[in-house]
């Protein structure tokens, strides 16, 4: 007996026992160490990719201009409103920029001079007076200062992403552009200002006056085009299946197909879209409409899966009780449960909206990659929505559209951020804890 | 009539529909809901759904036949002398475009002119045809559901029995898409391989699809050879799975068995919000940012690397695929019952032994399918690669060369200027059939070996 007990005290305290829980407890805290780390590994990436992108992205929110003296005074411009737009189309706005640029920097000497010192501003110069005249008919008859963007170059060089101390030859810019910059800072007539062309402007072929603002327009059409036709299929679909249908092989094989297709990869429904919408039922190509609509096929899946959760989640008392009071099946459904499961369902379709808004591939196929100038007006019209737009400008050969492509991408994560805590907001608020 | 006009016209009658109905049931029970069947709403909604239905079905049928009608109708109107040798397909969408208006390359002819007028005129009567049909079929099917009420007219029953059916219809959606996705790209696939054979197709080894770019040019016909495509596809699979799979494990097993509820709470939304980063911003970080530090890495150690290496895109979807693998196995792992947990414990065994000898195994199955659903994400996945992957199709292992997809060919053809039935682009529906198959086949084991792992511990 007695011995006994002292073996097995001796096997706890004897040193192949203490080894061996050393070893066990390492092996452990290895674990351990690994799954921290995993987790440092994911999380930093994400901090690697946000920093990286904002740090090329933000400098696109700042644009350098340069302040050039306009001289409205010519008779041509002194009509009465209704003439006004006559009258400025017979201007020549592109000379009175560079008569005003010349009067800052001296006259160039020569044909090739004249072009170096236009291609100082964006060659829409003359256009953007031609607008800021239009606006302000007041300006007509005096000497204005005014702001206009320098050319992509200019800004790049302003910026700082390409070197000013090397020879002409590596240079973006040649010497003579290069002493009217440093003339034209130290006068204080050029700064980096707010750029507003960014958030207002359309695509466009000169990088210094490319913006988001159709892109961004194109994708809210697409996507109310996307909610009006997903939800309502959506919670039907989710409403059926998990009230009314008997369970039979029937059900179970909707039921497979809408897992297999939250499965399938996008650009298959692309496919489908071109094949279908497009080609059989002659949607136009481009539009938000057929947009919409692929992606509509792309979010039902998701939309069914977290409804059906929602209305699982509605405790069969409140059914019950309904059924009781003399409601009919329908009645219970749209007045008792429907309600209840409302957070989880709004909270699955803002997530599944938000998936909808970065999708691009399936986009791509539908012929969204069209170069557009103009805000679309309707569902009709052609557009190219924010991701696409934000693929196009990275295909783009011209340095100035890197950092238009990453303040595009910021856009894009804020609007995202937003719409994924409205969720987890409406989820924490309003679900019912029953 | 254009569509629109036709849609609001019915949706107008529609709302009419149940202010009558609504009506006539106030007036038929003297305004008290005592003597009616059903309450006056139902009545309303019976004579709406009336309204609206029927017409709004009879446009989608119209719609679908409208073009293929109205092709067929021109295509038989023009001149054997202009059809003999051409293409029909291509013949129409060229008149399609003369009709839209579309300056093109060549000068429009006579006959184009005259069956892009026709093409018009045909469009135009279709619709009015098709939007007073539908808004006939409206207002008699609308005034005939008005008629029909009387006090024991068991108008909820009726509703009700219209609005299952609408549920109905709305849950078949998902298989319509399913069978839809089959059916368009197997009958342009079929199309595909009536040009190329399947031999060729599934067993070449060379892709390199020249195409005329317009008609009249005469270009050799290119190679379609799937296996480069594939291989490509598989080696930016793989280097994705060599990040994804032991950091989204890891991260699961620690989220699960070792972190306070506290970091669980704020690192389990860290990692959804990778989820969430749309892969337009993966792929622009691929190409700007990862490929030139894996270049500039493996050139300082005397390594050729491409500047669209398979490595770079393979690696920044393993990134993308990181949360999506971690998400599953938190749930797998958590499946696995408390009791296996207890005993192993009980037994004496440490933590990490319960963790690795005991919950690992027993969610074996679970994991694995897991990563079976992540592969086919990667196969699937298409931004990435387009942006970071090269376009040349090369038959190779090495990660630093740059190789293509089967969903950046997908694209790269769709996207290019090509007419709609040439081998070119149908070889994209050949493509994406294959892809749906492969990643259909991986789908079903992943979803069906999770659901029997699932249901063995429920």
């Amino acid at each position: 007996m007695t011995s006994k007990h002292h073996a097995q005290e001796d096997v706890f305290t004897s040193d192949r026992f203490q080894r061996s829980v050393k070893r066990r407890r390492g092996a452990e805290r290895r674990l351990k160490v690994f799954g921290g780390t995993a987790i440092a590994v994911a999380t930093g990436l994400l901090l690697i990719l946000f920093v990286s992108i904002s740090a090329q992205g933000y400098t696109a929110f700042t644009q350098t201009q340069l302040s050039v003296p306009i001289d409205l005074r010519a008779e041509e411009l002194r009509v009465a409103a209704p003439e006004l737009d006559a009258a400025l189309r017979n201007v020549n706005f592109r000379k009175l920029v560079r008569e005003g640029l010349e009067s800052r920097l001296g006259a160039a000497e020569d044909r090739r001079g004249r072009r170096e010192m236009m291609a100082l501003l964006t060659p829409s110069a003359g256009y953007f007076i031609q607008q800021q005249v239009r606006a302000n008919p007041d300006w007509i008859g005096t000497v204005r200062d005014v702001w206009l963007p320098a050319s992509d170059d200019i800004d790049i060089i302003k910026k700082g992403f390409a070197p000013r101390d090397v020879p002409e030859e590596q240079r973006l810019i040649t010497d003579r552009q290069l002493a009217w910059v440093e003339r034209m800072e130290a006068g204080g007539f050029m700064e980096g200002r707010f750029n507003s062309m960014f958030f207002f402007g359309n695509d466009s072929r000169e990088p210094e006056i490319a913006g988001i603002f159709g892109a961004a327009v194109g994708s809210i059409l697409m996507l109310m085009v996307t909610l009006v036709v997903s939800l309502p299929l959506g919670v039907a679909a989710a409403v059926y299946l998990e009230e009314f249908a008997p369970k039979n092989w029937w059900t179970e094989f909707i039921d497979v197909n809408i897992r297999n297709l939250a499965a399938v990869p996008s650009i298959v429904f692309g496919l489908l879209a071109l094949a279908v919408f497009i080609r059989l039922f002659g949607i136009p190509r481009s539009t938000p409409l057929a947009g919409g609509l692929a992606l509509s096929l792309l979010t039902l899946p998701t939309i069914i899966i977290a409804a059906r959760a929602a209305i699982a989640a509605v405790p069969p008392s409140l059914r019950e009780g309904a059924l009781e009071l003399g409601a009919s099946k329908l009645q219970t459904v749209t007045q008792v449960v429907l309600p209840s499961a409302m957070p989880g369902i709004l909270t699955g379709t803002i997530i599944s909206m938000a998936e909808a808004l970065g999708e691009t591939a399936p986009l791509l196929m539908i012929g969204m990659v069209a170069f557009m100038v103009d805000t679309p007006a309707g569902i009709l019209d052609p557009a190219a929505p924010l991701p696409v737009q934000i693929y196009t400008w990275s295909t783009s050969p011209e340095r100035a559209f890197a950092e238009k492509t990453a303040a595009a991408i910021m856009v894009l994560l804020v609007l995202l951020v937003f719409m994924n805590s409205l969720a987890i907001y409406l989820r924490n608020r309003f679900q019912h804890k029953w | 009539m254009p569509v629109s006009l036709t849609l609001a016209v019915i949706f107008a009658l529609t709302a009419i529909g149940f202010l009558s109905g609504l009506r006539r049931a106030w007036s038929i029970g003297q305004g008290s809901r005592r003597d009616l069947h059903s309450l006056p709403v139902y009545h309303g909604w019976w004579v709406a759904l009336c309204t609206l239905l029927p017409a709004v079905i009879l446009i989608l049928m119209a719609v679908i036949i409208k073009y293929p009608l109205i092709d067929a109708l021109v295509w038989a109107d023009l001149p054997d002398s202009y059809t003999e040798g051409r293409n029909r397909a291509v013949t129409l969408s060229r008149i399609d475009a003369v009709a839209a208006g579309i300056e093109t390359r060549q000068a429009v002819t006579a006959e184009e002119q005259a069956a892009a007028d026709r093409m018009l005129g045909l469009h135009n009567l279709f619709d009015w045809i098709m939007g007073l049909a539908a808004i006939g079929l409206s207002l008699l099917l609308g005034v005939y559901a008005n008629a029909r009420i009387h006090k024991d007219f068991r108008a909820r029953n009726s509703s009700e029995r219209i609005f299952l059916g609408l549920l109905v219809a709305c849950s078949v959606v998902a298989i319509l898409t399913t069978i839809g996705i089959v059916f368009s790209l197997a009958t342009e696939a079929l199309l595909f391989f009536s040009v190329v054979t399947p031999q060729d197709f599934f067993f070449g080894l060379d892709w390199s699809p020249q195409n005329a770019i317009r008609e009249d040019q005469n270009v050799a016909e290119g190679a379609f050879g799937f296996v480069p495509l594939f291989t490509g596809s598989l080696i930016i699979a793989g280097i994705a799975m060599l990040v994804a799979a032991p950091v989204g494990l890891l991260s699961a097993i620690y989220m699960v068995e070792f972190a306070h509820p506290n970091i669980r709470a704020t690192a389990k939304p860290v990692i959804e919000i990778l989820a969430g980063v749309p892969t337009v911003v993966y792929g622009f970080f691929a190409a700007v940012t990862v490929a030139p530090i894996i270049k500039t890495f493996g050139e300082s150690m005397g390594l050729t690397v491409s500047s669209e290496s398979a490595l770079a895109a393979g690696m920044v979807m393993g990134i993308m695929i990181i949360p999506f693998v971690s998400s599953l196995s938190d749930d797998v792992i958590s499946s696995v019952p408390y009791r296996l947990r207890d005993a192993a414990l009980s037994l004496g065994a440490t933590e990490g032994e319960t963790i690795l000898k005991v919950v690992l195994p027993a969610a074996l199955p679970g994991l694995l399918s897991a990563m079976v659903l992540a592969i086919s994400r990667a196969l699937g996945e298409t931004m990435i690669v387009v942006m970071a992957a090269g376009l040349a199709a090369n038959l190779t292992a090495n990660p630093l060369e740059s190789v293509t997809t089967i969903t950046v060919q997908i694209t790269t053809v769709l996207t290019g200027d090509q007419p709609f039935d040439s081998p070119t682009t149908l070889s994209a529906f050949a493509l994406g059939l294959a892809l749906f198959l492969v990643t259909l086949v991986l789908n079903i084991i992943g979803l069906r070996v999770m659901e029997v792992y699932q249901e063995r511990y429920d």
